[in-house]
């Protein structure tokens, strides 16, 4: 299961998922940035340097945490949390944003331009673009813009430039839209960084690579901690890539893989953001996976309380990994993973992101159906200092007991 | 008369060697279906040709046209924004045809909308609609062999898009899918930059395209007034005129549009003359 995707970016075969549909002026630079890809993936050196500014830049390894008092809440399964919370800008985007950025520079690019939703891949790209000395452009939809001001705030002061992006639904969609009308426009000296596993070929791969750090390291981790495979892996999926990093080492062994997807106010609402829940499948932003659309394939606004999520395409491995029945996505909605916030906040002392909170919520819910001697691993991605504003405006007060 | 001869890619080749014999390059005007309405739309559609529009390219809109600057962008929310679909929009050539079955239509869009629709069923009902080619922005040659084998039974030309960026290595695959003309981009970027004439050397350009195929080559992007397209008529066979007269019909309506069209047509002469 490894093996995808092929030589044309196909996850599951010519008929499944992926692939490069661009406009022709991008197909010979991304053509260019796969050779490039392909070529530093097995250069020692730059293999060396990323290592280097994982550990002592990033924060790596992150922990694997066995959250007892959450798992004793839950009264069943074991539940680990895979730290990437800890991570230097605080969530798991800089695994990918500096490996893109490395490439980036050794391409002799010398800007970066990215999409960002909540602006957690906003800011993973603008302190690596800082850390190597290239300039940076972030494209945001102007709704997210005036709902994550911190994060704004905090790329700026970066270094990065903001483009406030009005067209269409002014959201996620519609800045890596923008995104890619700049790269078109700017292919000599720039590199776009995608920040999930979705987009044209080689993104998808490239992003899950990068990301796979976080499956290699849990592996390890959970085979010392209890001497063997967990029973299940967790994780949310927005465009999913702390999932597809999370799951991919883990593809041959016999381990559940689980994607919650947000829910919204329910897949049954019509507003949420699941699309292998509530979608079908269309070729959008540079590849074929599941979208969510209407009749006449126009894509349709996705809803989540979490930004993060809040996107209406899904990447296309996650696609195959649901047609194929390797992997099982789940829905979670805006109230449920609030909820999974506070307890979370007040069994461990960890405030997670709302995307993460989707993954716990989930968890939790598992757990209670498994003996003791399981384990879950569940992919804490971000924390959710971002998200204050957020939780304090929805979580009933009682709830909160502020 | 084969029925071979009756399919539509010999409505542009007529309209080409019509062009040719009167030593002057083709007017093709983009107008995006349905915009701002399908009543308004369809009207202008049927007066295009006598302005001087040799060729028509009727956008399809879509909700994330990834190619395309703010005036297509806004054309297309317009559009949708009335409830336009593709099916309205073949229903709009089938009307076009009723009464002009010699101007040249072809079709511009993106893929997932005609996948929706079925590629089969939308490569059928376009044929029969009266379309005469397609150009469907984000499908490379590296993915479109089965869908342009499958226009090509229609009698539909797949029109390739060729970019500055395009290495000549790249131009056998790409034109070895094309029919019709070639859409030379103008520059590397997206539909309608302000200001944007084409840049660089585009008669060097055009001129080592020549070297790989014998179609027809047009020049689009960025071309606003006349004395751009008449600059661009010079060296090309054909100009695309796209987001200038679809800002045109926004700012001073359908009358507006066609007096661009007029001046485009008009100007276009003139320098061939």
């Amino acid at each position: 299961m490894t093996d995808y995707p092929d030589i044309h970016g196909f996850f599951g075969g010519s008929d499944g998922y992926g692939g490069r549909y661009v406009a022709e002026t991008l197909m010979p630079l991304i053509g260019e940035i796969e050779a490039a890809y392909d070529s530093a993936r097995q250069d020692p050196d730059f293999n060396a340097e990323l290592a280097a500014l994982q550990r002592d830049y990033v924060g790596r390894a992150t922990p694997l945490y066995l959250a007892e008092r959450l798992s004793a809440h839950a009264g069943g399964a074991q539940i680990y949390l895979k730290r990437e919370d800890l991570n230097h800008t605080g969530a798991h985007k800089i695994n990918n944003a500096l490996g893109q950025a490395l490439l980036a520079r050794r391409m002799g690019r010398t800007r970066l331009i990215a999409e960002t939703g909540a602006g957690m891949h906003g800011v993973a790209v603008a302190t690596v673009a800082a850390r190597l000395g290239l300039t940076c452009t972030i494209y945001m939809g102007a709704k997210d813009i005036q709902r994550q001001q911190p994060n704004v705030q905090r790329m700026r002061l970066l270094g990065a430039k903001i483009v406030a992006v009005e067209s269409g639904t002014a959201t996620l969609k519609d800045a890596m839209n923008d995104a890619l009308r700049a790269w078109v426009a700017s292919v000599e000296d720039t590199f776009y960084v995608i920040g999930t596993v979705a987009g044209p070929a080689p993104y998808p791969r490239m992003v899950r690579d990068f990301q796979s750090v976080i499956g290699r390291e849990a592996r390890a981790q959970i085979i010392e901690k209890t001497g063997r495979l967990p029973h299940s892996l967790i994780a949310c999926v927005g465009g999913g890539s702390n999932a597809m990093g999370l799951f991919h080492p883990f593809l041959d062994d016999p381990v559940a893989l689980i994607g919650v997807e947000a829910g919204g106010e329910g897949v049954e609402s019509g507003r949420h953001a699941a699309s292998l829940n509530g979608g079908s499948p269309g070729v959008l932003h540079g590849n074929r996976t599941y979208l969510l659309q209407n009749a006449d394939g126009q894509i349709q606004d996705a809803h989540s309380i979490s930004a993060g999520l809040d996107y209406p395409g899904v990447g296309p491995e996650h696609a195959w990994l649901h047609d194929s029945g390797r992997a099982r996505y789940v829905s979670i909605t805006d109230t449920e993973a609030l909820a999974a916030v506070a307890l979370c906040c007040r069994l461990e002392g960890i405030l997670p992101a709302l995307e993460s909170a989707h993954a716990l919520a989930e968890a939790t819910r598992m757990a209670a159906e498994l003996p003791p001697e399981a384990a879950l691993v569940v992919c804490l991605s971000g924390r959710g200092d971002k998200d204050m504003a957020t939780i304090i405006e929805h979580l009933p007060a009682q709830e909160a007991d502020l | 008369m084969s029925p071979h001869d009756l399919t539509p890619p010999s409505r542009l080749q007529a309209r080409f060697a019509t062009c040719q014999a009167e030593q002057r390059a083709a007017l093709v005007t983009y107008v995006m279906a349905g915009d701002p309405d399908l009543a308004s739309s369809q009207a202008l559609l049927s007066q295009l040709p006598a302005a001087g529009a040799d060729i028509i390219e009727l956008g399809m809109p879509f909700s994330d046209p990834m190619a395309d600057g703010e005036a297509i962008q806004r054309a297309g929310q317009r559009a949708l924004g009335d409830g336009q679909t593709l099916t309205r929009t073949l229903a709009m050539v089938s009307e076009f045809r009723r009464q002009d079955t010699t101007t040249p239509l072809v079709l511009m869009g993106y893929l997932n909308p005609i996948q929706c629709y079925g590629e089969t069923r939308f490569l059928t009902d376009a044929a029969a609609a009266g379309v005469d080619g397609l150009i469907v922005v984000d499908l490379p040659p590296e993915h479109g062999a089965g869908f342009t084998a499958r226009a090509r039974d229609l009698g539909l030309a797949r029109i390739p898009l060729v970019a500055p960026t395009t290495p000549a290595s790249r131009l056998p695959a790409l034109l070895a899918q094309g029919d019709g003309f070639v859409y030379r981009i103008a520059y590397n970027g997206i539909t309608g930059r302000a200001g944007g004439a084409p840049s660089g050397d585009m008669t060097s350009a055009l001129a080592q395209l020549r070297e790989h195929t014998a179609l027809p080559l047009a020049v689009g992007f960025g071309i606003r007034d006349g004395d751009a397209a008449a600059a661009v008529a010079g060296v090309a066979d054909a100009v695309v005129v796209g987001s200038a007269l679809v800002e045109r019909l926004d700012t001073q309506g359908p009358e507006g549009a066609l007096t661009l069209v007029r001046e485009l047509a008009a100007s276009m002469k003139r320098s061939a003359g």
